[in-house]
């Protein structure tokens, strides 16, 4: 079986496995990283929405054989990384986490960190435009939570991109 | 005997018998016990639950559902279970309970921590609450719906942490050389009047009861002291879930439980006859195992991406299932064939009637968690990890499948992503233990999302039809039949309802549960003369089940909708013509703060609208006010593999839901159902074609997402007059969905007769049904933003 080597959370790793697995099972099943859920398997749902290289991307549409040896995976697991030390809010999280906790946007929580991680990239794509998150940003986002708690995601994306 | 009532006001005599019975001395005192064990632990019957009051407001002629609704059936089912539930106090400080409930995202976890934190004087954060596994002994007192958990568990749960306080205070009391009246308890840690002090964590082992249990009185709080319950509190759970910690089914890691999957039938139910090419599917890459099972052929693999391949490869002949050829319109005619005639009403200019007749599709109650289960059956035993709202029942029913008796069978309750009434049901975990019977090896299964919208359960299509006799200004009757596809209701409510039925009020108790449910939570909450409001359900060949809030939001959309034609009719405002014929004056409260906080009739633009609607369930009541954008710009909105179409730009919602114990998780909640509730008016269904539903995914199943949610959305919580708390999980549907019905005919001008809106356009390209799940994509590094 092939070796797989990339960077996950910082780490580098390797796992023997097919080339055409998708990532999300990589991770999941044999890294036991469980942060990215799975909720469609077609990059519809977006709940294991992670960052590639600091942009957000759906591992459960990428075989793992492309992902190259300095591709640097970030889980949920590994957003606080993202930011230094400094950045880090009173739990030692992300902003964006941060103002989730805040706001108490979880219910079920399933796809939320899907939704936070989605958050940062587009949080992090604006303010590369020079601008400030709009409510027609907030309509882009793709990543679906059955429970509803569109509402607080709004008011958290809002406010965790002032902490950014 | 620790009784120790501390108000001189409550102390009087008290006796207790040699076997005490667990019962309330009066609304606030009650009897618990502490049980032997190596640290303090208190515990509570669940008998203790307040019995119904009396009905305060009787109206002229009321409806089963005013006088005892299904609360109060659910409640009084659990009334003669002797069980035990306990709060265990730590070395470390903390306490902690096992809630025999299951914690699905509508945050009982956190409401439950509450409730002991105040009784207990400990902060929440110290309150670890986990869910029970399956309780045989707990009969009928471990279901989790009818958004029952906190009206049933908030009287039990206060005594047993109450239990511990007094126990604690007892203990402090010897260790600091001071009375308990001079004891002062506050953030789990006891001072005496000297000043010296001791920790819940330091008397845990003290406290601690010998052999055998003793009964101990205890007095609850008043409101007027409490300082956790009512006041906004962020979930426990919250931190675990925000950084990927909290453990759902398919995270749970149990040694060799590898992935496992199911190849189903390109018909609804339609089974295995044979495998064609099983020798090539068990030599793919990963694969461990194929066997036929009774549901279609599974497959366990090193990964769920092997899996998923495995299933596309399999060449299965199938049987049918049994609604090979059928599609919504044959499904509708078989609906409308079963509908009762309606009575014969007035139609002169004295008594002139108004009718409504309205379809609704159906829905998928599918959550984002798919259907998930482990199971690890050995030949002695079984060990099952599921989110379960049913565990009881689907202990039996999977013991009964396995050849064992239950008590071979341990049944793991694990927190859920989401429920929305799919997890009464157990149709994983079941599979998943035929599965690793027939391998022999444990099994991690989990329904692809192809499978869990097109086979997991529905809300059944139906019918409801409304007339309504007016006659000048009053309204003399309303008549109101609802029509459908059966519900399923065989997770165990059924065996609740046998155990109540016989005491039921109103002469329900012999009809169906289906019938006992619907007469137990409809009504129509107006004062309209001669009320009558029927239930006919005609076809089990679906799976179904009650979906959030289950009759309500269609039954209250066609009854709003002929309000608002009433209003019309008689040329009011629809806000004020709701006024006119309420008899209830917490209705009366939200439905006026709503149209407040909501600028009720507001100048809007041609296209737009309000639309105003109230519901009454639960022991609470809500209203809702909306605002609907139907003008061209926002319906002709393009956004890939999305409906837009109009949109709801602001909700003002209310609730009066009793006692709130949680005023941000009941936000949450409203926040939830207002989502739902849009989903069902405009844009969420399931289509039938040819003996199978064709939505396979988020792209086909259209569920509220950011570009349909509104903007603006604001949920007020009344303060109530109630004492004691009512649901939440389902309060927010009703309403909603019905003032948005009732907006987008006032936008439109035209009434629709049918939901969601948008059920005749078919908004997307089905997945293919051989084979059943559709390919992992593979260009995921294209689409990085």
């Amino acid at each position: 079986m092939p070796e797989q080597t990339f960077i996950v959370n910082g780490e580098r790793v390797t796992v023997d496995v097919e080339d055409d697995v998708r990532l999300l099972w990589v991770l999941r099943d044999l890294l036991g990283i469980t942060g990215p859920k799975y909720g469609c398997g077609i990059n519809v749902c977006k709940a294991c929405t992670s960052h590639i290289n600091g942009k957000a991307f759906n591992p459960c549409a990428v075989p793992v054989g492309s992902i190259g040896s300095e591709d640097e995976v970030t889980t949920i697991e590994g957003l606080p990384g993202e930011v230094t030390e400094q950045q880090r809010g009173a739990n030692g999280l992300h902003p964006m986490q941060e103002a989730w906790l805040e706001r108490d946007v979880v219910q079920c929580g399933y796809c939320q960190p899907g939704q936070i991680m989605a958050a940062v990239a587009l949080v992090n794509r604006v303010k590369a435009e020079g601008r400030q998150v709009t409510s027609a940003d907030l309509d882009t986002i793709r990543n679906i939570c059955r429970c509803g708690t569109y509402t607080r995601i709004r008011e958290a994306i809002t406010d965790g991109a002032s902490r950014m | 005997m620790n009784s120790v009532p501390t108000d001189p006001r409550e102390r009087e005599p008290f006796e207790t018998s040699a076997t005490p019975v667990p019962y309330a001395v009066d609304r606030r005192r009650f009897v618990g016990y502490v049980i032997g064990g190596a640290t303090l632990v208190a515990a509570a019957d669940l008998v203790l639950a307040d019995p119904p009051p009396a009905n305060a407001e009787i109206p002229t002629l009321p409806q089963p559902a005013e006088l005892y609704d299904l609360n109060d059936m659910l409640t009084d089912a659990a009334r003669p279970t002797a069980n035990l539930i306990t709060v265990t106090i730590n070395e470390d400080g903390t306490a902690s309970f096992e809630l025999p409930r299951a914690e699905v995202g509508q945050g009982i976890t956190t409401s439950t921590a509450m409730l002991i934190a105040e009784e207990l004087d400990l902060p929440v954060d110290r309150v670890r609450v986990t869910l029970a596994p399956a309780r045989p002994e707990l009969l009928f007192n471990q279901l989790t719906g009818g958004s029952n958990t906190t009206i049933s568990t908030y009287t039990p749960i206060r005594v047993a942490a109450a239990v511990a306080r007094v126990t604690l205070l007892d203990a402090a009391a010897i260790v600091l050389g001071d009375t308990v009246a001079g004891l002062v308890a506050k953030g789990g840690v006891i001072t005496a009047r000297n000043g010296s002090s001791v920790t819940y964590g330091e008397l845990a082992v003290k406290a601690a009861g010998s052999a055998g249990s003793r009964a101990v009185e205890v007095e609850l709080k008043t409101e007027a002291e409490f300082s956790v319950i009512g006041t906004p509190t962020n979930r426990i759970d919250a931190l675990a879930a925000v950084t990927g910690q909290k453990d759902y089914t398919t995270d749970v890691a149990v040694p060799d439980a590898l992935p496992t999957m199911v190849c189903r039938a390109p018909t609804l139910n339609g089974t295995p006859v044979s495998v064609r090419n099983q020798a090539q599917v068990e030599a793919m890459p990963g694969v461990t195992h194929v066997a036929q099972v009774s549901t279609g052929v599974a497959v366990r693999a090193a990964t769920f991406g092997q899996c998923i391949d495995a299933v596309r490869a399999l060449d299965v002949a199938w049987k049918a299932g049994p609604v090979a050829g059928e599609s919504d319109a044959t499904i509708l005619r078989k609906v409308r064939s079963a509908q009762l005639p309606m009575p014969k009403l007035p139609d002169t200019p004295l008594a002139q009637t108004v009718s409504g007749d309205f379809t609704f599709w159906f829905r998928s109650n599918s959550a984002m968690d798919t259907n998930s289960a482990i199971a690890d059956v050995r030949p002695d035993g079984a060990t099952i990890w599921s989110g379960l709202k049913s565990p009881i029942v689907a202990q039996q029913q999977i013991a009964l499948k396995l050849g064992m008796s239950p008590d071979k069978v341990k049944v793991n309750v694990v927190t859920a992503g989401g429920s929305f009434g799919r997890r009464l049901f157990f149709d994983a975990a079941l599979e998943a233990a035929e599965i690793s019977q027939k391998m022999g090896a444990p099994v991690k299964l989990m329904w692809h999302r192809a499978d869990d919208a097109r086979v997991g359960r529905t809300h059944p299509l139906g019918t409801c039809r409304v007339q309504a006799t007016v006659s000048g200004t009053n309204v003399l009757a309303f008549n109101q039949s609802l029509t459908c596809v059966e519900t399923d209701f065989r997770h165990g409510l059924g065996e609740i309802i046998t155990a109540a039925a016989a005491d039921l009020p109103g002469g329900v108790g012999n009809l169906g549960f289906a019938e006992t449910i619907f007469a137990l939570t409809q009504e129509v909450p107006y004062d309209f003369g001669a009320v009558t409001q029927t239930l006919v359900e005609t076809d089990d060949r679906f799976n179904t089940g009650s979906m959030r809030n289950i009759y309500s939001p269609d039954v209250r959309v066609a009854s709003e909708l002929v309000v608002d034609k009433l209003a019309a009719k008689m040329r009011m405002d629809p806000y004020q013509f709701r006024r006119k014929f309420q008899r209830n004056e917490r209705l009366l409260t939200v439905l006026d703060t709503v149209a407040q906080a909501g600028e009720w009739g507001r100048s809007m633009p041609t296209g737009t609208a309000q639309g105003i609607a109230i519901h009454k369930e639960y022991k609470g009541v809500s209203a809702c006010l909306v605002e609907i954008d139907t003008r061209p710009a926002t319906t002709g909105r393009q956004i890939r593999d999305a409906v837009t179409g109009p949109r709801v730009t602001r909700v003002t919602f209310a609730i009066d839901v009793g006692l709130a114990i949680n005023p941000r998780g009941l936000e949450a909640q409203m926040q939830g159902g207002i989502n739902d509730g849009i989903a069902l008016a405009l844009t969420s269904s399931l289509h039938l074609r040819d003996g199978h539903f064709l939505e396979a995914s988020w792209d086909n199943y259209f569920y509220t997402r950011q570009w349909n949610t509104p903007p603006d959305v604001r949920v007020i919580v009344v303060p109530s007059e109630e004492k004691v708390p009512g649901g939440a999980g389902e309060a927010g549907v009703a309403a909603t969905f019905a003032a948005v019905a009732c907006a987008y005919a006032r936008a439109t001008g035209t009434m629709p007769t049918q939901f969601p809106i948008n059920h005749d356009q078919l908004s997307f390209e089905p997945k293919s049904f051989v084979p059943p799940v559709p390919e992992s994509p593979t260009n995921g590094l294209d689409l990085i933003s």
